[in-house]
């Protein structure tokens, strides 16, 4: 599918490239039309959106960010409360994506300002169902900042 | 799984035809959760604080519902306020507004919104709206424990 039909772009960032399979393949399953790009860490996910180094240089602004807990370098709860803090991205919704089940990291995203939790689930099957219904808040109901 | 109470939701509108409306949406979509309404930011904001005999024993809302257009207090100085209470920030806040302007849009994620919903002004569109609204809130994502 050509960039051209992508109506979203989502920026995922995920450390476990199977977890990322199946977000695309969720998006894909659910006919999200959505332009996915994937940061491995929070570090990688600041670089791409203050697009630094060549690899970004010309990285689109994403819609909406899908945003894993636990990470190397630089974990979920750190690159949250870093571009909430910067004037030119807070706007971006932010959306946690995580297998922490625990209540402290629960209240601590909505604390420094996630539009959501969401658990993983295991089973595959409910794993797409919930990315569609993910999909049917952000890209069909809501509308985003910057959409086009 | 261990019972669950109903969420709360707390509803900031002045029309009370639209009130009328999101509680009969809510109960369409077979959603168990217990409304409360004020009128404007204002009151919105002694009930969260629970000040004054009126809102002494208000429950602490799990989501609020917020319209942008409303005499005194409006939605997004509410919106600021709430988000800059450190008591209260974690309560994510969806804007749903007759409001087509980007501008209002903008403002609306960069004071802290978890979506921003424009109102249909067909009923059966409204119904559905709320549907998906409550698919995500209430039955995909995990809110932060409420004791109440």
């Amino acid at each position: 599918m050509s960039t051209e039909q992508h109506r979203f772009v989502v920026l995922l960032v995920e450390d476990e490239p199977a977890d990322a399979h199946l977000v695309r393949a969720a998006i894909s399953e659910n006919h999200i039309l959505a332009d996915l790009r994937i940061a491995v860490d929070g570090r990688e996910a600041l670089e791409y959106l203050r697009r630094q180094g060549p690899r970004f240089a010309d990285a689109p602004r994403p819609n909406l960010i899908l945003l894993d807990l636990n990470m190397p370098r630089m974990d979920g709860r750190e690159f949250l409360a870093a571009i909430k803090q910067e004037p030119h991205l807070r706007d971006i919704p932010v959306v946690i994506l995580t297998t922490s089940e625990v209540e402290r990291d629960v209240l601590a995203s909505y604390h420094l300002g996630a539009a959501g939790y969401i658990t993983k689930p295991v089973d595959v099957l409910q794993f797409m169902a919930a990315i569609r219904d993910l999909g049917d808040y952000w890209f069909d109901l809501v509308r985003l900042p910057h959409q086009k | 799984m261990s019972e669950r109470r109903n969420l709360r939701v707390l509803i900031v509108e002045d029309e009370p035809g639209d009130e009328r409306l999101m509680r009969l949406a809510l109960r369409q979509g077979g959603f168990a959760v217990d409304l409360d309404t004020v009128s404007d930011g204002h009151s919105a904001q002694r009930f969260l604080r629970r000040e004054g005999e009126q809102f002494a024993h208000a429950p602490r809302p799990d989501l609020i519902l917020l319209d942008l257009k409303m005499p005194g207090q409006n939605g997004l100085e509410f919106l600021a306020a709430v988000k800059q209470d450190e008591r209260l920030r974690d309560i994510p806040v969806v804007v749903i507004t007759t409001s087509t302007l980007g501008a209002d849009v903008l403002a609306a994620y960069q004071h802290g919104a978890a979506g921003y919903v424009q109102k249909p002004t067909d009923i059966n569109e409204f119904v559905a709206a709320i549907e998906k609204l409550g698919q995500y809130w209430f039955n995909l994502v995990r809110l932060p424990e409420n004791p109440g």
